[in-house]
């Protein structure tokens, strides 16, 4: 009972699928002390920040039916807010809240503006537009270099509570040491799982279900006496603000942040490609695809090494096997799953069980 | 596409826009060189768009992965080129023709070839589909450049221009590149020929008829199909094209190229209206020109000079400067 208003009544409705949830929730919540290691903690703490970036990508998408391509503007919105506030201001919490609130304001106004804008025209044209405004704003970071350190990015310091260098006890517990490391791994698992079940409430709202219905038929919505454009409006808005929380939560990990970071287009391929994967108009697709997604960008180059190697005899093999190719895979695996599996994993899943 | 009030207004956008820059960029002969520049540019860009513009307007396909066939067309070029080290390398003019040529026939003929494939295996699901045909044509694009990683290497290569076709001509104090006049001509006959074949023959009347009435022109005998496929195959060859004079115009390829390019070519057919080839010349032209003249007056503001020419004409006419109506 709890937990079915925890989740907000959208209940996973595929034991497969809730066994799935269940697992990640727990190797998540443990990974410190299950997947010990420096490369494994950062793969787990990628995997957060993607899941609320996806869930709020979805939330346009998947929900309200609107591509846009300037996902990731938000998203760098959020982590240069951070960046930004934290290296001039020096590392305190009051910097680092300013810089949260000032990124959420700014993302506020653009989000606005481009969905007043241009959500009253076609899809396509939206679609268009934010590709050009993302790119535009990806320009402007890398060149006014005095605000954002342009290419070269901002490397900052955070308060000492979440530091490394910050031990809480001497002795390291069950072969793990304490230290802020830890607490910030354990800050973003708390906002992930918080922004996450939030964006679960609103979906399944009474206005996450009038987003639905426009994407199923705008015509018709607008029949009854919903006012499209505001609510593609506010779900445009709502979607860039989670972003920006993502980009946040970015920044805080790597205490780094840089245009390649959290602005470039192949983030917002990815994004697209984790959410058709995982399974469009789903939060809990959103979480899977994420999942996949950063473990095979983290470890599907180690197994690409080896089948390459493996295939070194025939050259070309050996080429389309290579390390760096393992995108052409998850292309391949996205034009099956968009013409196979229309509902992702998710879908497929949650069909399966219903039979 | 011949109405009897013709819009004649869009058609004055671009020499207003090199009226206003000639005060603006102090002397004649500078003005002239960055107007040669920016139509040489525009028309560059719109031998690009045209085929995205075809494929939108004629068989509302949404193809994002259009950047693949660019880059595509600008790496077989370089191949081809570099075969014929002997052509490029003299210093006469005929000779270096001789060379781009064939390097452009193969260009349009493999992109050409890969669009059937691509069209085939990629679009066809999902005609009729926006939201499904934007994510499988980028799908299309990952998967494209890699492929074209796999080929021609990560790596930038190099597409040097042949050699007279280097330099510039001066014509009083300014200076023409001899490049930008062969594009110009390129881009020249490419419209003519586009306004010819939709405007003047049997086949641009069963296309534009197939857009307004499919089942219609159906019903009277002729596959509609196929000549679609046709469209998107000539599209494709017309981005091979283009990524061969894009490619000559950077003289460097990556493989990425096709996704920067993107944008610009987004700009140019949201400008013109979605689907209109008169308007993806003149929202080419004004792309062409803008970018050069904010190049020289206020070069930090280079890349949001586009776009702030699209938002100007959005705010004019919301649906590019020449909307095609029957959507």
């Amino acid at each position: 009972m709890f937990l079915k208003r925890l989740l907000s009544n959208d209940m996973p409705r595929s034991r497969l699928l809730a066994v799935l949830l269940l697992a990640l929730f727990i190797a998540l919540a443990f990974a410190p002390f299950i997947f010990p290691g420096v490369k494994a903690l950062s793969v787990a703490a990628k995997i957060l920040v993607f899941v609320v970036l996806v869930a709020s990508f979805d939330l346009l998408l998947g929900y309200t039916g609107i591509v846009s391509f300037a996902h990731t503007m938000f998203f760098g919105i959020g982590a240069y807010g951070i960046a930004i506030s934290a290296s001039r201001l020096g590392p305190s919490w009051g910097a680092v809240l300013l810089g949260l609130v000032a990124s959420l304001a700014v993302s506020l106004v653009l989000s606005f503006a481009i969905g007043l804008f241009s959500l009253r025209v076609r899809a396509i044209f939206f679609a268009m537009i934010t590709l050009a405004v993302a790119s535009a704003f990806q320009t402007l970071a890398s060149q006014l270099s005095d605000f954002t350190g342009g290419e070269d990015g901002l490397t900052f310091k955070l308060p000492e509570l979440i530091s490394p260098s910050f031990e809480f006890a001497e002795e390291p517990f069950l072969g793990v040491s304490l230290d802020g490391r830890l607490l910030c791994y354990y800050m973003l698992f708390a906002a992930a799982v918080v922004l996450l079940l939030a964006l679960l409430r609103i979906v399944n709202s009474p206005f996450g279900r009038v987003l639905q219905a426009i994407r199923e038929n705008e015509f018709r919505a607008e029949a009854i006496g919903y006012r499209v454009v505001v609510y593609r409006t506010t779900a445009a808005v709502l979607s860039a603000l989670f972003a920006t929380l993502a980009g946040a939560m970015l920044a805080i990990w790597l205490r780094y942040n840089g245009p390649d970071t959290s602005l470039s287009f192949e983030i917002m391929i990815d994004v697209l490609l984790i959410v058709v994967i995982g399974g469009m108009g789903t939060m809990y697709g959103a979480a899977i695809g994420a999942v996949l997604f950063v473990l095979a960008q983290s470890y599907l180059q180690d197994l690409l090494r080896v089948g390459s190697e493996a295939a070194s005899g025939l050259p070309w093999l050996a080429a389309l096997l290579s390390p760096d190719r393992w995108l052409l895979w998850l292309g391949v695996l996205f034009v099956v799953s968009v013409y196979y599996f229309p509902t992702g994993i998710v879908g497929k899943l949650r069909a399966r069980a219903a039979r | 596409m011949k109405a009897l009030d013709f819009d004649w207004k869009p058609l004055l956008l671009a020499p207003i826009l090199a009226l206003v820059a000639l005060p603006l960029t102090g002397s004649f002969s500078t003005w002239l060189t960055l107007t040669v520049a920016g139509l040489a540019m525009g028309m560059i860009i719109f031998i690009i768009a045209s085929g995205l513009t075809l494929v939108f307007g004629l068989m509302d396909v949404l193809n994002f992965g259009h950047g693949v066939f660019i880059a595509l067309g600008a790496f077989v070029a370089s191949s081809v080129l570099g075969l014929m080290g002997d052509w490029t390398g003299s210093g006469e003019l005929w000779r270096n023709l001789v060379a781009v040529f064939p390097a452009m026939l193969v260009a349009m003929a493999v992109a050409g070839a890969v669009g059937l494939a691509f069209e085939r295996f990629i679009v066809r699901p999902v005609y009729g589909q926006h939201l499904k045909q934007i994510l499988i044509t980028m799908g299309g694009m990952i998967i494209g450049e890699e492929l074209i990683k796999v080929i021609w290497g990560p790596a930038q290569v190099p597409l040097p221009l042949p050699e007279a076709l280097r330099g510039s001509l001066l014509i009083g104090d300014a200076a023409i590149s001899k490049y930008r006049l062969l594009a110009v001509a390129v881009g020249v006959v490419v419209f003519g020929l586009l306004a010819w074949t939709l405007g003047r023959t049997k086949i641009g009347l069963l296309i534009r008829a197939g857009v307004q009435d499919r089942e219609m022109v159906e019903s009277l005998g002729y596959r509609i199909g196929r000549l679609f496929v046709g469209v998107f195959v000539v599209g494709s060859a017309l981005a091979g094209l283009g990524g061969v004079m894009w490619g000559l115009f950077q003289q460097n390829l990556v493989p990425q190229m096709g996704a920067q390019v993107n944008v610009l070519i987004f700009i140019v057919i949201i400008i013109g209206g979605l689907g209109s080839t008169g308007g993806a010349l003149i929202g080419a032209l004004l792309v062409g020109l803008m970018t050069n003249y904010i190049g020289f007056l206020l070069p930090t503001l280079t890349q949001f000079a586009s776009i702030l020419l699209m938002v100007a004409v959005l705010l004019w006419r919301p649906q590019g400067v020449y909307p095609v109506a029957n959507r």
